[in-house]
């Protein structure tokens, strides 16, 4: 087996691993929680009694190993319970599954991370490399002081500025970013491009000083100069000495950058009135809907997790001495 | 690039004159190189030399108008054939850079990126300065690999810096010169990081490729024996100043400065060799590996006689320091055992005592990063005095200054850091910190192998009185052979982890020797500018009747 293929199993191991010590925590952290949902649910008035039925009914009877086995392997096939909302005491069950709650938010969650992806990506690697090139010249200095002025804002007053200046002021983008399942692509593009943007301006910042500060962290090696005594323009030298010995400390930036777009982005998502999935955890958190909460911790982890994986691969597959072994 | 060499050899190529540049440290301007002239002509090879910091690598990259980062060029002028460099622009500059002049980079394994195949790298100037086109360049590549004695020429391109030793990555680095034909290659110390038994070949591929298409070359080395076989003519350079230049042979046969002949000072020093059959320490049968797995040492024994110097030499990797890990039980051996003074010591580091660990002492090969960059030099010496003998206060100042005065430092430095302390001082005090705990043994690795020439002897001497007078037991550890020659009683020849052989310095430098010894010793090079050639010539005549 190739040595690279041993490494990045080892990894995938290593991954599958993370996530069943986190699916471990996040269950064991949720059942510490103060406080009862049965009696949460049925009010103060609810005899002894009847809040025990409600909780065999929901299986919370059960020693919390077993709950956790029938939880965890349930939700590796897909099924994630069904939610404790809409059970509420009137006796009629309008109660859901989650993946059924869950589902349609994510995919609007994932549109706008792969959205906003697209634009800051491609934007702070040229960014980074172009300030690489030119650094400590004045373009190199306005693009960090623009940059960290947008990092240093908290991300909820950029998007009203966003939405002063684009919806208000200039209507070009509309304000509230509402999307259903009906609505078609472009559409829904063009509705949800001041999220996007304001997103962008949160993350780019980090994997633009990220790529810079690589590249230039590399000048100083041998086969740096060795490259510019060969006669190599400094283009040549960045693009063609530098960067491709720099791939591993960016993706790694890259890959934490887009995990916080799936995760971190509830303030945005209520700004913009975003269905995404946030939203639905926050309410989920109020409600004490704990199948949902445990479900969008388990998906958030997962994202970290497959982010990272991805960038340990890039990292290795960039690295000769892993990719050729001796 | 160039055309037709030989017919124009004698014509000026490089013309410098009152070559002033300035470096940029600790926070203000200074003058390195103090208004040197340098003239070249086409098809010569001038050999630049002198210590570290005496301007030779900035004098040689000013021929090629490159001045490094923190760096500046602040008189003279540079004519390289008839253009005039120190006031052309950076264009210009690359168009001559990788076409007409080529550079050697001191570090072969930090000069190749790691990211690119060696056959690309190796044509990438020839091509982008439109020399030859692609395919062409690829094929004299391989044809410059096969001149230069490289095993595979016509695969060993596509692999990657990593995949390649250290003497066959010098070798492609000089056929990356070699590849766009330029009219002068400047070597920055090219073999300076290689095992001697490499250098040789290194040396060898270098000067002939040079001969075969009559390059004009500047090589820059700190080793005069090294020079002595490549250059046509020295000049020797001292705190950014010339101190003298003369045809080689003139050079190594009447130097006229006293500072030119001081640059070979540590073969002057000479040990009379004393047999001893007391032995202090023994390293028995000792198999020793790393993370359980690769062997690193096979059945070494080494014994260590009383009052007496043993040297062990050796390439890198053959074993030397790992000896050294084993005895001081930083590397606890998987077979065999260390006796002291007849007693077994026990393998780890973590089951011996105190008083079996001030016994053994150990002085490291990079002083700067042997000590702690925070801490004065009273409290590195002192600690050992406090953790070994027990003493306190007053009583720890008054040996730390005795051991000052022991390595001929005086009391002034005790506030200092080692950061203000120069490379020979540096080592100074990690020998008085070793001398701190009034050690029977010190294992010394490679400690002069980062000083100059004459730094080097005046440690080498030191250590040596200090043997007399405190009867001390040194483990030499070395790869320079005059190192040997000049402090030695015993020598021991290790080789892919297996000692060679062990017996007194005579017995080991006369003939004859085991086949490893032999190439060891005939590939240090002498003062003598026919050694390589004879050397050369010597062996081709054995291949051929072997």
């Amino acid at each position: 087996m190739h040595p690279v293929l041993a490494t990045v199993l080892q990894r995938l191991a290593l991954g599958v691993a993370t996530l069943i010590m986190v699916s471990i925590i996040i269950f064991s952290s949720i059942s510490l929680l103060p406080g009862d949902f049965g009696q949460a649910v049925l009010g103060q008035a609810a005899t002894e009694d009847t809040v025990a039925a409600f909780r065999r009914e929901l299986g919370l009877d059960k020693p919390a190993p077993v709950r956790y086995v029938e939880w965890f392997t349930s939700a590796l096939q897909g099924d994630f319970g069904t939610s404790f909302s809409g059970r509420a005491a009137s006796g009629v069950d309008r109660s859901r599954p989650v993946v059924d709650l869950i589902g349609p938010r994510l995919k609007n969650t994932l549109f706008l991370a792969v959205y906003a992806a697209l634009i800051s990506v491609p934007l702070a690697l040229f960014l980074g490399i172009t300030a690489a090139l030119y650094r400590n010249s004045i373009y190199d200095r306005m693009v960090n002081a623009a940059t960290l002025t947008t990092i240093s804002t908290p991300e909820f007053f950029v998007a009203y500025i966003l939405i002063l200046l684009l919806a208000s002021l200039n209507p070009i983008f509309p304000s509230l970013a509402n999307v259903t399942i009906d609505t078609p692509f472009l559409e829904r593009v063009y509705r949800t491009s001041l999220p996007a943007l304001t997103l962008t301006l949160v993350i780019v910042a980090h994997m633009m000083r990220m790529t810079r500060a690589a590249i230039i962290n590399l000048l100083a090696s041998p086969y740096i100069e060795m490259a510019r005594l060969k006669g190599a323009s400094p283009r040549e030298v960045i693009i063609k000495h530098a960067l491709p010995n720099a791939w591993a400390p960016i993706a790694t930036v890259i890959a934490f950058n887009l995990a916080y777009l799936v995760v971190g982005v509830v303030v945005v998502e209520a700004v913009f009135v975003y269905p995404g999935v946030g939203q639905l955890m926050v309410d989920a958190v109020t409600t004490r809907d704990i199948p949902v909460v445990q479900a969008c911790a388990l998906i958030f982890a997962a994202t970290y997790i497959i982010l990272n994986l991805i960038a340990d691969i890039v990292g290795i597959v960039t690295n000769p001495r892993l990719l050729h072994p001796r | 690039m160039s055309t037709d060499n030989g017919t124009k050899k004698g014509d000026i190529l490089v013309e410098m004159k009152d070559i002033r540049i300035n470096g940029f440290s600790d926070e203000r301007w200074h003058e390195i190189i103090k208004g040197v002239d340098l003239t070249l002509r086409r098809g010569e090879v001038m050999g630049l030399i002198g210590e570290s910091g005496a301007g030779k690598s900035t004098l040689g990259k000013a021929a090629m108008g490159y001045t490094q980062p923190g760096c500046k060029l602040v008189g003279g002028t540079i004519l390289f054939d008839g253009i005039d460099l120190a006031h052309a622009s950076d264009g210009q500059k690359r168009e001559l850079w990788g076409s007409r002049i080529a550079y050697v980079a001191q570090s072969a394994a930090a000069s190749f990126n790691p990211a690119h195949r060696l056959i690309d790298q190796t044509v990438e100037a020839t091509v982008s300065h439109h020399v030859r086109p692609a395919r062409e360049a690829r094929a004299d590549a391989v044809e410059l690999f096969r001149s230069l004695q490289l095993p595979m020429p016509d695969t060993i391109g596509s692999r990657y810096p990593h995949q390649v030793s250290g003497g066959q990555l010098q070798r492609i680095m000089t056929a990356m010169a070699m590849s766009p034909r330029p009219d002068l290659i400047i070597f920055d110390e090219p073999t300076t990081a290689l095992d001697v038994t490499t250098q040789v070949e290194v040396l060898a591929a270098m000067r002939s490729i040079v001969e075969e298409f009559n390059t004009a070359a500047i090589y820059i080395t700190h080793d005069l024996a090294v020079v002595a076989q490549m250059a046509d003519f020295i000049k020797v350079l001292r705190y950014g100043e010339e101190v003298e230049e003369a045809e080689t042979r003139k050079m190594l046969s009447k130097p006229e400065q006293a500072y030119t002949r001081s640059l070979w000072a540590v073969r002057s020093i000479e040990k009379p060799e004393q047999p001893s059959d007391d032995i202090a320490l023994e390293i028995a049968d000792v198999d020793a590996a790393y993370g359980g797995r690769v062997k690193v040492l096979h059945d070494v024994s080494i014994r260590l006689p009383r009052g007496r110097t043993v040297a062990v030499v050796g390439e890198s990797g053959s074993g030397k320091s790992t000896t050294a890990r084993v005895i001081t039980g930083l590397l606890p051996p998987i077979k065999g055992e260390v006796r002291f003074n007849g007693q077994p010591l026990p393998r780890a580091l973590k089951d011996r005592n105190r008083d079996q660990l001030r016994r053994i002492q150990m002085i490291y090969q990079m002083a700067d990063t042997a000590m702690n960059p925070r801490q004065t030099v009273g409290d590195i010496i002192g600690r050992p005095v406090q953790f070994y003998l027990g003493k306190r206060g007053r009583e720890v100042e008054k040996r730390v200054i005795e051991l000052l005065q022991l390595i001929e430092l005086d009391e002034s430095f005790i506030d200092r850091l080692p950061g203000e302390l120069s490379g020979g001082q540096k080592q100074r005090i990690c020998i008085a910190r070793a001398l701190a705990a009034e050690p029977e043994i010190i294992i010394c690795d490679e400690v002069t192998s980062a000083l100059d020439q004459i730094v080097q002897e005046g440690i080498l001497k030191l250590l040596l009185r200090l043997q007399k007078e405190l009867g001390l037991t040194y483990l030499f550890i070395t790869h320079d052979i005059a190192t040997v020659r000049a402090i030695s009683d015993e020598i021991v020849v290790m080789f892919q982890g297996k000692v060679v052989e062990q017996g007194p310095k005579s017995e080991i430098l006369a003939p004859p020797h085991p086949d490893y010894t032999e190439l060891l010793l005939s590939s240090v090079p002498e003062m003598d500018p026919d050694w390589l050639t004879q050397l050369l010539k010597s062996r081709r005549a054995e291949q051929a009747a072997g």
